[in-house]
């Protein structure tokens, strides 16, 4: 009945964005001779945003490979199970496996666009569920070189945006753009994206610190096709340009339409989490 | 009967069931700075522990079985020498509910220099001076999730009594605990149904808990009394107890405001304490990943009667420093001031990191000043150490 409901609020969610997709298309023809960078950029943006909705659910299996200067490599593995929601940023739930000392531990994210992400983490050795301070956004991820911030869903609401040039990336015709976080405790000053024309994913992303110097430079390989519209990386390669240091974001298993619902992602249940 | 049958139908699912095995497993070496109070207590302690775990679940994730059990030896204290089942607990989950039946720990609170709220689980005082280790507790508890937040009901059947340091142990009185003798106001004794409930609910960037418990007080008084040779000890004496708590914290921009008030009727008597305080954090220090918090927490103890109360009118400062590197190292620095006496203080550090995906040191210290005969914390004025733990996991 839940999963039924659930999947007749997709098909409502594709059709809507099928209409929605339509009139962006033919306002984009309307109005493509006299647009400014920045209405560019966005219009981007949001096609982007616009190609990756509707995916509903889904729960992946992770490995992060975290790698210093001398090439030295330590595996850290996750789960991530993630909701989309329409009118809100996304819910994630993040279950750590390795290393064993964290075992157990579970992180609780509802992303939203303007005001700071609720989180929260269930600690196994105290049984507690804490709530967490998400403006710390900017620190690292489990030690890796992915921030907090990485980690949170894309919401358009976030950035002003700004069409630079288009640009050929590895034989893919791509726009070239910059990404400015509205949100003062964000790490970067900017962010400089590489979405491919043809199917708008996002394949290259430039960091740049609070001083305007480059910090990370983010390339997304192995792009896999799910439920026949949505593209993921199966790897993502987060390289640190100031210390040398890289981690490896590696998907080994990604499912769709997995039957999450909202009480999956409640801090009451955090504790049951495996 | 009944539950027989629906164990026997669950058997099949269970043999099938993947058993999920992990846990971890230390060796400490404890040293103390100075003589020992009483000639039988050592300098140094070596001690030891097993804490494995199993899990499973099955009828599609909606039930599960959790076992994690505790096994220590101590070189020095036979008492500390202890086996618990922390939990053995089988979870039943709705929808929007669970109940969950058997042992297990439940956490309740916000704050970090005191846990006045958390209630349910007996304080496995031989673990650590920090009270943060508990005994496993028989429950049924029936829990709700909704929007207007998560309510729990609790029925304890069964009360676990505090253990305590033996006479070769450090961390104790001058007189044994005759922790064979223990007395009830309860008839029932332990048997005595406690029971508790308690709703939790995020309110924005607020967190806020209210919480209700009456049954046996987790934390014993005592009566002196003496053997047939005229040889004097100390009866622990566990009263029934009423207890109405509240727990707040707040994210209000860098600061995290955490507050815990309670409220006990015992012994037709009531008494209120509260413990208050903020964290300040300041995120990349100097430009490094580094994360510095700032710690203070107000301490209230309306009681006059110290036995019990450690807190009465005490301020802890501290400090976490979280390195956020591939090791998971972080440093809490802390110093309780007692406000009545300016001599009694206590400082602690708190340190630890990976050495690699099994391995993990920790170094614990704790200072006790104290030269005021009737505060607690006089008994532990020659307990000062430190203690390095190598841990493994699995």
């Amino acid at each position: 009945m839940l999963n039924k409901s659930l999947l007749m609020n997709k098909c409502i969610i594709s059709s809507l964005s099928k209409v929605v997709l339509v009139f962006t298309l033919m306002t984009s023809s309307l109005y493509s001779y006299a647009q400014s960078a920045e209405d560019k950029g966005l219009a981007i943006a949001k096609e982007r945003k616009l190609r990756d909705m509707g995916w509903g659910d889904s729960t992946g299996n992770l490995s992060m490979i975290l790698r210093n200067a001398q090439g030295e490599e330590v595996e850290r593995k996750i789960r991530l199970k993630s909701l989309e929601m329409v009118d809100d940023g996304d819910k994630g739930l993040t279950i750590f496996d390795q290393p064993l000392d964290v075992k157990g531990t579970a992180f609780l994210s509802f992303s939203h666009a303007l005001k700071p992400d609720d989180q929260w983490m269930f600690l196994p050795k105290l049984s507690k569920v804490k709530r967490i301070r998400s403006r710390n956004k900017s620190g690292p991820f489990m030690g890796s070189e992915f921030a907090f911030e990485d980690m949170s869903s894309f919401e358009i609401e976030k950035y002003n945006f700004k069409h630079l040039r288009d640009e050929t990336f590895e034989g893919q015709a791509s726009f070239v753009s910059e990404q400015v976080p509205i949100d003062k405790d964000s790490g970067y000053s900017k962010q400089i994206t590489w979405v491919d024309k043809k199917h708008y994913r996002v394949l290259k992303v430039e960091f740049y610190d609070r001083k305007g110097s480059l910090l990370k430079e983010l390339i997304n390989y192995e792009f896999t096709l799910y439920l026949h519209k949505f593209w993921r990386p199966m790897r993502i390669e987060m390289f640190n340009e100031q210390n040398g240091k890289s981690t490896d974001l590696v998907t080994h298993e990604l499912s769709f339409n997995t039957g999450l619902t909202d009480s999956d992602f409640n801090k009451g249940t955090l504790k049951n989490v495996r | 009967m009944k539950t027989l049958i629906s164990l026997i139908a669950f058997l099949p699912t269970l043999v099938f069931a993947e058993i999920e095995y992990s846990g971890s497993a230390g060796v400490e070496q404890r040293y103390y700075f100075q003589d020992a109070l009483y000639p039988v207590q050592e300098r140094s302690n070596l001690s030891v522990y097993f804490a494995p775990e199993l899990f499973t679940s099955f009828n599609n994730g909606n039930d599960s079985i959790l076992f994690k059990g505790f096994y220590r030896f101590d070189q020095q204290d036979e008492e500390r020498t202890h086996a618990d089942i922390r939990e053995f607990v089988w979870t039943h989950s709705g929808e929007e509910w669970e109940v969950k039946t058997g042992i297990s720990k439940v956490f309740w609170g916000q704050t970090e220099s005191l846990h006045l709220v958390d209630i349910i689980n007996q304080t496995d005082a031989v673990e650590a001076i920090d009270g943060e280790d508990k005994l496993g507790q028989p429950m049924v508890a029936f829990s709700l999730f909704k929007d207007w937040g998560d309510t729990t009901v609790f029925v304890l059947p069964y009360f676990r009594e505090r253990i305590f340091s033996g006479s070769d142990g450090r961390f104790r009185a001058t007189l044994p605990v005759d922790t064979d003798n223990p007395i009830f106001e309860s008839d029932d004794e332990e048997k005595n149904i406690d029971w508790a409930i308690r709703w939790q609910h995020t309110l924005g960037d607020w967190e806020v808990g209210l919480s209700y418990f009456d049954g046996t007080s987790r934390e014993p008084d005592f009566v002196l009394t003496a053997n047939e040779f005229l040889e004097p000890s100390l009866r622990p004496f566990y009263p029934q107890i009423q207890q109405a708590g509240i727990d707040v914290l707040a994210l209000l921009g860098d600061w995290t405001v955490k507050f815990e008030g309670i409220q006990r009727k015992v012994m037709e008597q009531d008494f209120t304490a509260f413990v208050g305080g903020f964290e300040y954090s300041f995120v990349g220090l100097f430009d490094t990943v580094y994360d510095v918090n700032w710690l203070m927490e107000y301490q209230y103890d309306d009681r006059e009667d110290l036995t019990n109360a450690f807190a009465q009118n005490d301020l802890m400062v501290g400090s976490r420093l979280v390195f956020n590197d591939v090791d998971g190292t972080e440093i809490l620095l802390g110093l309780v001031q007692d406000l009545d006496y300016s001599n009694v203080r206590t400082g602690f550090i708190e340190a630890s990191s990976r050495i690699n995906d099994h391995w993990k040191w920790r170094v614990d210290a704790w200072l006790f000043s104290s030269d005021e005969p009737s505060e607690p914390s006089y008994l532990l004025r020659r307990d000062d150490y430190v203690q390095l733990s190598i841990e493994y996991y699995f």
